[in-house]
């Protein structure tokens, strides 16, 4: 859609009727198959060469994704630094065969393959059972050029909670495949921050599974790279499994950032919150926004809802946004979702102006506004005021 | 002593019919500490008097003047309007979500004032003028105008009013909506603010009632975009024994 309409759907309160889908854009279509019959494999091979035309490429300039779909040994790897590493966390390098095997889930797409089958390096960061973390993980991912290729692994024990931030920063072509293991009655907190240089290409193929009585918050904020594609599948695979997933992101002229979301409800009494807010400024600033949700004939009495929520804050952006829910069973809890794209909105800014307030500090207090609800959860204070700072700078580069 | 002066005003709004005039030539003075009441059937343009002075950008003015002690308030944006001493109470206040009324409140009165109200001494303002206004304090902590009823978004625009403090300050149909206590709570807190201030005030209504908590010094009843006739209280007995009808008629 365009700046000049505001396209909302609200199905807050959705009934089994099998497929259930929207989208919006020339290309949209109902998928052909359920998400469950989507392939997963290790083998690049296994996935053809995409030509664009595909459920799950027709949004993303291909033109613009360098290498990451060539099935070509890469020899770079991007510079990690982390913070002194807590009692109980432990991260090493492990052989490529090793974290195919750890893995939950083989990757959905070819980038993801070609991602794990061509990393130089294969990390695992584990978290021993019982531990409670009692400060972050940080870890910073810079770039460096040229094109890097990585597998990485969490593994998080029975019981166990941690706060885990990854911050990808520099300049980078990046394809990773990562698989994160949560185990019963873990509590995990994941910060995805996204700071890359605009020439950055940033693949991610994330795939999760939430044990019994675990719990995923999972923050995705994307300011960087010139083209951010994320997948995130998220498996509920243990009986009172929970995820709350929240997403940001912050588009200029120039950018693609594209989120894939899937939540899979495989166990029963699982719970899921997805919730996705992005702003875009600038003629050519593109985001797109893919939220599947699955309840299997097994995922009795599932309560899930998802949002996604943009802000074209300039003529010409461009926001997809495609909540898309299959359900399997009647005997659910609830299920919904609310999808929204719509412009600045005018009278907010005349409303904050007549009262005196100059337009540049009303325009910040509404993006601000805006975000201001998720970011508050992302449950980490450090994190939470420097993405306000952020968006402010972003507001600073949107408007130069 | 600041005098608003409004000369030969008109102004149009785009529609998808074309350009459609509104006012067709507003000639109307108000000085500080006066109150006039501007009153007239709906779709008469009470209210884009009142958004084309606060400089509602949907609002082209043809022609005309507006000064403020001298100054060309046309010329002003609209933050510079409210900078200069208007300030205008909505009929229907805008949500902003994300935003804190306290965060809110502060960043105005910061605007207006031109450097940040200390802090103690501003909480307690805050509070009292809240207090006054029979408001929750857990109302602070709400954004802008979310989930308010219409009582709770007018004594929000009212409490700007008393906070900000300004030279005029325009109630366009703070009445409507209103039930008879609400009525009452928010007058008073206008007749204060007033008191405390000496604003003048244009209050823009459909109905004669509030005028029963509010005196006007002066009547003005508005008919097709023009001030038809002009008086003092009086008018406004004659207007609730006879309605509008007469000046319909002859219009």
């Amino acid at each position: 859609m365009n700046a000049a309409e505001t396209l909302t759907t609200d199905h807050s309160k959705a009934v089994a009727d099998g497929s259930h889908t929207h989208g919006t854009g020339p290309g949209f279509a109902i998928p052909a198959k359920s998400r469950a019959e989507r392939p997963t494999s290790f083998e690049p091979a296994d996935f053809p060469m995409p030509t664009g035309r595909e459920e799950d490429w027709r949004f993303t300039p291909l033109a613009r994704l360098g290498t990451a779909l060539d099935d070509v040994p890469v020899d770079r790897t991007a510079e990690w630094s982390v913070n002194p590493i807590p009692a109980g966390v432990s991260i090493t390098q492990i052989e490529g065969a090793d974290a195919q095997l750890r893995a939950v889930r083989a990757p959905s797409d070819r980038a993801g393959a070609i991602a794990s089958a061509r990393a130089v390096r294969n990390l695992l960061l584990a978290v021993a059972p019982g531990t409670v973390v009692p400060r972050p993980v940080e870890i910073e991912i810079a770039g460096v050029g040229g094109a890097v290729r990585g597998h990485l692994t969490a593994e998080v024990g029975d019981g166990a909670e941690v706060t885990v931030i990854l911050t990808y920063t520099g300049e980078v072509e990046l394809s990773e495949f990562v698989s994160i293991e949560i185990a019963p009655r873990a509590r995990v907190n994941l910060v995805i921050i996204d700071e890359c240089a605009s020439e950055t290409v940033h693949l991610q193929d994330i795939v999760v599974r939430v044990g019994r009585d675990a719990h995923l918050r999972a923050s995705l904020v994307t300011l960087g790279s010139g083209l951010a594609r994320t997948n995130t599948s998220v498996m509920l695979s243990g009986e009172g499994a929970e995820l709350d997933l929240f997403g940001l992101y912050f588009a200029d002229s120039g950018q693609h950032i594209e989120n894939r979301v899937f939540v899979d409800h495989i166990a029963p009494r699982c719970r899921s919150r997805v919730a996705f807010k992005g702003a875009l400024a600038g003629q050519t600033a593109r985001t797109v926004w893919i939220g599947d949700v699955l309840i299997r004939a097994a995922a009795e009495g599932t309560d899930t809802y998802e949002l996604n929520r943009n802000l074209l804050l300039t003529e010409g952006a461009r926001a997809d946004s495609v909540p898309n829910l299959e359900i399997e069973t009647g005997e659910i809890a609830g299920a919904g979702h609310a999808s929204a794209t719509g412009r600045f909105d005018d009278e907010q800014m005349f409303y904050l102006q007549s009262r005196g307030i100059p337009e540049d500090e009303a325009r910040r207090m509404v993006v601000r506004g805006f975000f201001a609800d998720l970011v508050r959860q992302i449950g980490v204070a450090s994190v939470e005021q420097g993405l306000m700072r952020a968006i402010d700078r972003e507001l600073g580069v949107a408007h130069e | 002593m600041s005098t608003l002066e409004i000369r030969g005003l008109k102004v149009s709004v785009d529609t998808k019919e074309g350009t459609k005039p509104i006012l067709r030539g507003v000639d109307l003075t108000i000085k500080s500490g006066e109150t006039h009441a501007i009153m007239g059937p709906n779709g008469s343009g009470k209210s884009t008097l009142a958004y084309s002075l606060a400089g509602h950008p949907k609002y082209k003015v043809t022609d005309g003047s507006v000064t403020l002690d001298g100054q060309d308030v046309l010329a002003m944006k609209v933050d510079e309007r409210a900078r200069a001493g208007l300030f205008l109470a909505m009929q229907y206040p805008v949500e902003v979500p994300g935003v804190s009324v306290s965060n809110f409140l502060r960043t105005a009165k910061t605007a207006v004032a031109g450097e940040a109200p200390k802090l103690r001494t501003w909480i307690k303002e805050v509070k009292e003028a809240m207090d006054n206004l029979k408001m929750d304090p857990a109302f602070a902590e709400r954004n802008v105008n979310e989930g308010f009823s219409g009582g709770e978004k007018k004594r929000h625009e009212i409490l700007q009013m008393e906070l900000l403090a300004p030279k005029f300050a325009i109630l366009d149909e703070t009445d409507s909506g209103l039930d008879i206590d609400a009525l009452r709570v928010v007058s008073e807190g206008v007749n204060r603010a007033k008191a405390a201030t000496g604003a003048g005030v244009l209050l823009i209504t459909h109905y004669t009632r509030i005028l029963r908590y509010i005196d006007a010094d002066f009547v003005h009843v508005f008919v097709d975009g023009q001030i038809a006739e002009q008086g003092g209280p009086e008018l406004a007995d004659s207007l609730e024994a006879e309605g509008y009808d007469r000046f319909l008629a002859k219009a």
